[in-house]
């Protein structure tokens, strides 16, 4: 579904991202770990291109089109979502009208008519109950006055509603309680398919313990330096990242 | 960035939709004024002597008062002598239906969105439609006439209400009010003038479509609203006006008088051409508009959706004479190209209990400029007055510009005013965050306006604010990337 090649990335000159090499299959789950500012979240704004990011070096395929040339509203219909680290307010902008234009305009660029009014409520409801999501905060303006858990929540609800082919979720257990939490991943593994696959960013292993990955992938100084199973994360629960930092100081002059 | 300055760009280059311009043999004054002007457009009015003498002393302040100096963009030279004071459709009888009325001018009304026929149908808005400076339409008419309704064009006012309309003209706005406000008395072409009965409830929403649309032909509407004690009328007025090169004059004057328990509603969709990218062209809309509530517990609110002309300069006031009346001022004002636009409002608290509430919208992109400019003013008597402002400006991209300037006169201790006032610019990632879930830039831009200005645009009826958020998309059309 995803293969990225060799990604090299910078903002305002500087390399985030110095060769990336991934490649996820659809009904995988992969978790990036890492130690803060190794470019996990960098990772996640290239693929849904954001405009500060250059990428310099690289390819990224998804679904067998070239993702980097495309807008990034072309790459949310082609069907890549982005949970965000911290969801954006905006006032003003009914939650459930915003969802129902972004239900549209995926359908438009699929060649399928608009959803009629009915069909869209009827769906609203099912994905509703499915992700235990509190129905007073679809009529009220986009995560504008949300705690931070209910933007959370709205976001991964938004994932339910769009269905995705690729989610990536950019620290989502960030500012969760465990509550919050239990529900957000419960919510995850029930979006879990055949048909999709899911990049979770994270720094903590909490979050695994629900959502249990099929492959881990430790992000060091823009660089995936060491992938495993979801044993790996353990690993690094126990010991931390500098075990890994002298590893890799160890093999820099080799490569 | 550089997206943005593509888009920015792209935005600028925009042509203005309803710019067209329709071919009907015109009755034109010649360019010119003087009174030989004044006396002929009141004679081809068939005016009474007073009325022709109150349109010379306009005349005489206007030569008396200066030009005003406060304003906040740099004023343009108006050659007000070359400028046409009237014109009117030659063909002058009034029409029974729809069918004698000149083709051409109902496809302009169709290219304007407006067919009459369908709005008589389907909406249940009375159109009173002024094509340039003479009614040529009326309609529902007998509905109101049954109501003891007054709805019908100035100049028919002048001959059939001559005792009403000289009771309460130019008791709000003074003619010494301004030099615009001055010129306006003195060649004043047409207008409304509406008169609601005592304890009686309009039915219908009241509209006026005003267009300019003869070259050189300055635009000088009245418009006189009277809401008799316990009335309440909700008056709608919305234009859109042809392209062309030259720069025109759009003068207007509007007076709201509300008696006892009486409330009037004033909405404006404001769309005239803005002028290009360079600034060339577009039209100056110098308005004076106030009401008064002269009885307790009367009420007046300004609701105005302001999206064209290069430059618009008006404040909506509304004097609080009756004891526990309310003023209310809602106002969205976009600029972009090379728009200006300096607008707010007046509260003046007379009485007793006076309430008044001001909620600003300024949108600001390109190389727009736009002002909010407010006086809150509280007399001595005004006991227990309350006022509560808030005004916010919205930019998109880094070449336009916002400004605030409120100003607070309080004469009385127990009065109690509130300013809130914020500035923000659209996001990035607020555009970014719609963007990933599939929606465009352009669309993001659309959404995030609108919501900014749903506040006021939610105090329109349903069918203007439809309008209103139309005008304000094709506006801002991919003002960020």
């Amino acid at each position: 579904m995803l293969n990225i090649k060799n990604l090299h990335a910078a903002v305002e000159g500087n390399a985030i991202l110095k060769g990336i090499n991934l490649n996820v299959k659809a009904g995988e789950v992969h978790a990036i770990m890492g130690p803060n500012g190794s470019g996990k979240s960098s990772l996640a704004s290239v693929l849904a291109g954001r405009e500060a990011y250059e990428v310099t070096d690289g390819s990224v395929e998804f679904e067998g089109k070239d993702l980097l040339d495309m807008s990034p509203e072309v790459r949310a219909r082609e069907g890549v979502f982005l949970a965000f680290q911290y969801p954006v307010e905006i006032p003003g902008v009914s939650n459930i009208n915003f969802l129902k234009t972004a239900v549209n305009e995926i359908r438009a660029y699929h060649g399928q008519p608009p959803m009629q009014a009915k069909a869209f409520l009827d769906m609203l409801k099912s994905k509703q109950k499915l992700m235990e999501f509190d129905a007073n905060l679809m009529n009220r303006s986009l995560n504008e006055g949300f705690s931070g858990g209910e933007k959370k929540r709205n976001d991964i609800f938004q994932m339910a509603m769009l269905e995705p082919k690729l989610a990536i979720m950019d620290e989502t257990d960030s500012g969760l309680d465990i509550d919050a939490l239990r529900v957000v991943s419960a919510g995850v593994n029930k979006l879990r398919s055949k048909d999709n696959a899911f990049i979770i960013i994270t720094h903590y292993q909490r979050l695994l313990e629900y959502i249990v990955p099929d492959f881990v992938h430790v992000l060091y100084n823009g660089r995936i330096v060491k992938s495993g199973t979801k044993e790996l994360a353990l690993e690094l629960e126990e010991k931390g990242y500098d075990w890994l930092k002298e590893d890799i100081r160890l093999e820099e002059p080799v490569q | 960035m550089s997206a943005e300055q593509d888009i920015l760009q792209e935005l600028a280059g925009r042509d203005y939709e309803f710019g067209f311009e329709t071919d009907i043999e015109m009755d034109i004054a010649p360019p010119g004024l003087n009174e030989d002007i004044i006396r002929f457009i009141s004679a081809k009015k068939n005016e009474p002597e007073w009325l022709l003498e109150w349109r010379l002393k306009g005349f005489q302040l206007f030569q008396k008062l200066a030009m005003p100096t406060w304003q906040n963009f740099k004023l343009p030279e108006v050659d007000f002598q070359s400028v046409s004071y009237y014109a009117a459709p030659k063909n002058k009888v009034k029409y029974e239906s729809l069918d004698e009325v000149d083709p051409e001018l109902l496809r302009t009304f169709e290219k304007l969105g407006i067919p009459l026929e369908e709005q008589k149908m389907l909406s249940g808005v009375a159109v009173d439609a002024v094509f340039d400076s003479v009614s040529v339409a009326t309609t529902f008419k007998k509905q109101l006439n049954e109501l003891g309704i007054i709805f019908c064009s100035f100049t028919e006012a002048v001959q059939e209400h001559p005792e009403l309309l000289r009771k309460y003209l130019g008791t709000v706005v003074p003619q010494s009010d301004n030099i615009y406000a001055a010129l306006n008395c003195a060649v004043f072409s047409d207008g409304s003038f509406v008169y609601i009965p005592k304890g009686v409830r309009c039915p219908m929403e009241l509209s006026t479509y005003f267009r300019i649309n003869a070259k050189n032909t300055g635009q000088f509407e009245r418009t006189l609203i009277v809401a008799d004690e316990g009335s309440y009328v909700s008056y709608l007025e919305g234009c859109t006006a042809p392209m062309r090169d030259e720069n025109q004059l759009h003068a207007a004057v509007v007076e709201l008088i509300a008696m006892d328990n009486a409330e009037i509603k004033y909405s404006t969709v404001q769309n005239w051409y803005p002028g290009d990218a360079e600034g060339k062209g577009g039209i100056y809309n110098f308005v004076t508009k106030r009401g008064i509530c002269k009885g307790k517990n009367s009420k007046i609110s300004w609701t105005q959706v302001e999206t064209g002309s290069a430059i618009t300069w008006k404040y909506p006031g509304v004097i609080l004479q009756g004891d526990n009346s309310i003023g209310e001022f809602y106002s969205v004002a976009v600029t972009s190209k090379r728009q200006v636009a300096d607008t707010g409002t007046k509260m003046v608290h007379i009485g007793k209990n006076t309430r008044s509430r001001i909620i600003s919208k300024g949108i600001s992109a390109v190389h727009g400029q736009n002002t909010y400019r407010g006086l809150v003013k509280v007399g001595p008597n005004a006991t227990n007055a309350r006022n509560f402002t808030q005004c916010d400006s919205l930019l998109i991209g880094d070449r336009c510009g916002a400004h605030t300037f409120p100003y607070i006169e309080s004469k009385n201790n127990t009065a109690m005013v509130e300013h809130e006032a914020t500035t923000s610019k659209i996001g990035e990632d607020q555009v970014f965050y719609l963007n990933q879930r599939g929606i465009d830039s352009e669309q993001a831009v659309n959404m995030i306006v609108n919501g900014y200005a749903k506040e006021v645009l939610n105090q329109l009826p349903m069918e203007f604010a439809v309008e209103a958020q139309k005008l304000l998309s094709i506006t801002l059309e991919g003002s960020v990337g």
